[in-house]
């Protein structure tokens, strides 16, 4: 880690922050609708994450994922005009906040269902495997996805079948409004995971370094045929679940204390030259861009209100 | 050329010829490698084909359905077999959440080329988490379809139509129906998905059905010939898409419609067909539509009581004669 990564994680970590401030304004002036779950507070994992992944490996997310999309290098224009419902989002409109695609970047959603993704990254590991394809597959889902029969289902078999795929808890204490204690007898998830002899491991998530040097020595084990691996990246989300929580379930004195590990305030202070005000002005650039263009987007046709349903009308 | 076969062999010989032209087709399932399938359709597959393409899974439904449809994302083409339609319940989130969605929710960026096979079907004393008709359901989900192989040339040619398919697929097979035999002419070209098959031509009324109650709708025609009464019987082939035009033109012919459907009636396919006739051909009928289905109750075990909840020839009969009466 030099000044130029700490420079780039914080310029990473800062635009999703900014681009989901901006997404609560949109939503306040009711240009966003549906749902928007924040990932405000949790930066340092998709940040810390993206950065160790190679262009040819896959990510499975979950519906909080502006910033895995973000920090995949999806367009933020294509992003924010998704959020638009617009033709020119990444979902060209259809899927909105919680369904990101990109092939380009081989980002395969934006699942809404949890635990949903599971299955499917284990199965693009092993479609890798059989064609005998040196990528990596990474899963992204939440402390939720723990109580799920796909969670358990899915670990065992990547570990029977040996496959490379990375699984990546974004353990923020809550599922919904209810507390990880309420829901689980064991609450170390790692634990959970290494009963299916995968290797695994809690990791502090606050930690944009830690993270990037966790993912990075997962994945080259993973290249290297030693998959699946697992992280429990211990997090916490600064907002509200969704624009519809009155988070009546946590203490305002735990929501502050989280906040002294802001993940963009410990990186400062570990690198105090990273110019905060240079940044700031550039991100502000590249929002207000993506906000023009989801504004000046289209929306679709009534008239292909059905397409897309079978592969013969994408082809039209 | 053209040989006699089971039905079972016919999708074992589907299976073969699908595996061997194309490296990226692979059978994943419970029981279906060292067991030999669960209904013995890959007998020898494992020793043929090797564990890599013939992969024996937990049973754990959702998840090895879910990666099919990932390693169909990744470029492969493969088959996942679920035993029976009741257990394929547990796959019901990966098949309707992701595979019938993905295409549309991605805006057409990411296709399913994923074909799922089961056993579907009553009459053998099964009970009821065994033996029920659920393939009327699945044709109600936005981007999937749904085949329903009822004879030999079928059971065979589905198996590479599905896998030609870029988007999801089910397969559903007859358990009563593997041990059946026909002939398989393995020159000819396949019907398409989506056409339905005239199976008997007849002037009087036109019974629509699918699955191993075609036969059971044969035997009822051949029984009403003395009666002076001409069926035309309809393989309805593929519940979704259903194949509009063939039953349209029958009922334009006929002027009467019985459907037997071995699902439960209330929301069924047969419910649909009705729906589309009504909406369709409604002044071409002589006389109100007719439907035989299965009674709505969870199958019973004894065979008395199975017999008597399963649509069967005489009830077949029974309703065309009645529905002959009516002008």
């Amino acid at each position: 880690m030099d000044l130029t990564l700490a420079n780039e994680f914080y310029r990473k970590m800062l635009l999703i922050r900014r681009f989901e401030e901006k997404c609560v304004e949109l939503y306040s002036k009711e240009k966003i609708r549906g749902f928007l779950h924040l990932y405000i507070g949790e930066e340092a994992i998709a940040v810390g994450l993206m950065h160790a992944l190679s262009p040819e490996d896959a990510v499975f997310a979950t519906y909080r994922e502006h910033g895995q999309a973000l920090a995949r290098g999806i367009d933020p224009k294509k992003i924010m005009a998704e959020m638009y419902g617009k033709v020119e989002g990444c979902s060209r409109g259809r899927g909105g906040s919680m369904h990101l695609f990109d092939a380009e970047t081989r980002f395969y959603g934006g699942s809404a269902i949890v635990a949903g993704g599971l299955p499917l990254a284990v199965g693009m590991a092993l479609s890798d495997k059989m064609m005998n394809r040196n990528r990596v597959t990474v899963c992204i889902f939440g402390d939720g996805a723990v109580a799920e029969g796909e969670f358990h289902e899915s670990l065992n078999l990547a570990a029977l079948w040996h496959l490379p795929v990375l699984f990546v808890c974004e353990n923020n204490l809550y599922a919904m409004g209810t507390a990880l204690k309420f829901t689980e007898s064991e609450t170390n998830i790692s634990l959970k995971a290494a009963s299916y002899r995968i290797h695994s491991q809690q990791v502090d998530g606050m930690d944009v370094e830690a993270v990037s040097k966790s993912v990075q020595q997962a994945v080259s084990e993973i290249r290297l045929g030693n998959g699946p691996m697992f992280f429990e990246y211990l997090t916490y989300r600064f907002r509200a679940h969704s624009m519809f929580d009155a988070e009546l379930y946590r203490d305002k004195a735990e929501v502050e204390e989280w906040k002294k590990k802001d993940p963009l305030i410990l990186l400062h202070q570990r690198w105090k030259d990273i110019n905060i005000n240079k940044y700031e002005t550039e991100i502000a650039d590249i929002i207000d861009e993506a906000v023009t263009f989801a504004e000046n987007g289209t929306l679709e046709s009534i008239e292909d209100l059905e397409k897309f349903l079978y592969s013969d009308e994408v082809a039209q | 050329m053209s040989s006699i076969m089971t039905y079972r062999e016919a999708v074992r010989l589907g299976l073969r010829e699908a595996m061997e032209k194309d490296e990226r087709v692979f059978l994943m399932g419970e029981d279906v490698g060292h067991y030999g399938g669960s209904y013995a359709v890959s007998m020898g597959f494992l020793e043929d084909f090797g564990p890599q393409r013939i992969i024996d899974t937990p049973l754990s439904e959702s998840a090895f359905t879910g990666a099919g449809i990932g390693a169909a994302l990744g470029g492969m083409r493969p088959i996942v077999e679920l035993m029976t339609v009741n257990f394929s319940l547990l796959a019901l989130d990966q098949i309707m959440n992701n595979a019938a969605t993905l295409l549309h929710m991605s805006g057409g960026q990411f296709n399913v080329p994923l074909v799922i096979r089961m056993a579907t079907g009553g009459g053998k004393q099964l009970a009821a988490q065994h033996s029920h008709s659920l393939e009327g359901w699945y044709a109600h989900i936005p981007g999937l379809k749904v085949l329903t192989p009822a004879t030999i040339q079928d059971a065979h040619n589905m198996i590479g139509l599905a896998l030609a398919d870029p988007d999801p697929v089910l397969i559903f097979e007859s358990a009563m129906l593997y041990n059946s035999k026909g002939v398989l002419d393995t020159q000819a070209l396949p019907l398409p998905i989506g056409k339905a098959r005239i199976q008997r031509a007849g002037k009087d009324l036109t019974i629509l059905t699918y699955g191993s109650s075609l036969f059971k709708a044969l035997e009822a025609a051949k029984t009403l010939i003395p009666e002076g009464i001409d069926a035309e019987v309809i393989d309805l082939r593929s519940l979704r898409p259903l194949d509009d035009e063939t039953i349209m033109k029958s009922v334009a012919k006929t002027h009467r419609v019985l459907i037997v459907d071995e699902g439960w009636k209330s929301g069924s396919i047969s419910a649909e067909i009705m729906a589309r006739i009504n909406e369709q051909a409604f002044f071409e009928l002589d006389a109100p539509m007719a439907r035989l289905c299965t009674a709505e109750i969870p199958l019973p075990y004894p065979k008395h009581l199975e017999d008597a909840a399963l649509p069967h020839a005489d009830k077949i009969v029974a309703m065309a004669k009645k529905l002959m009466e009516k002008s």
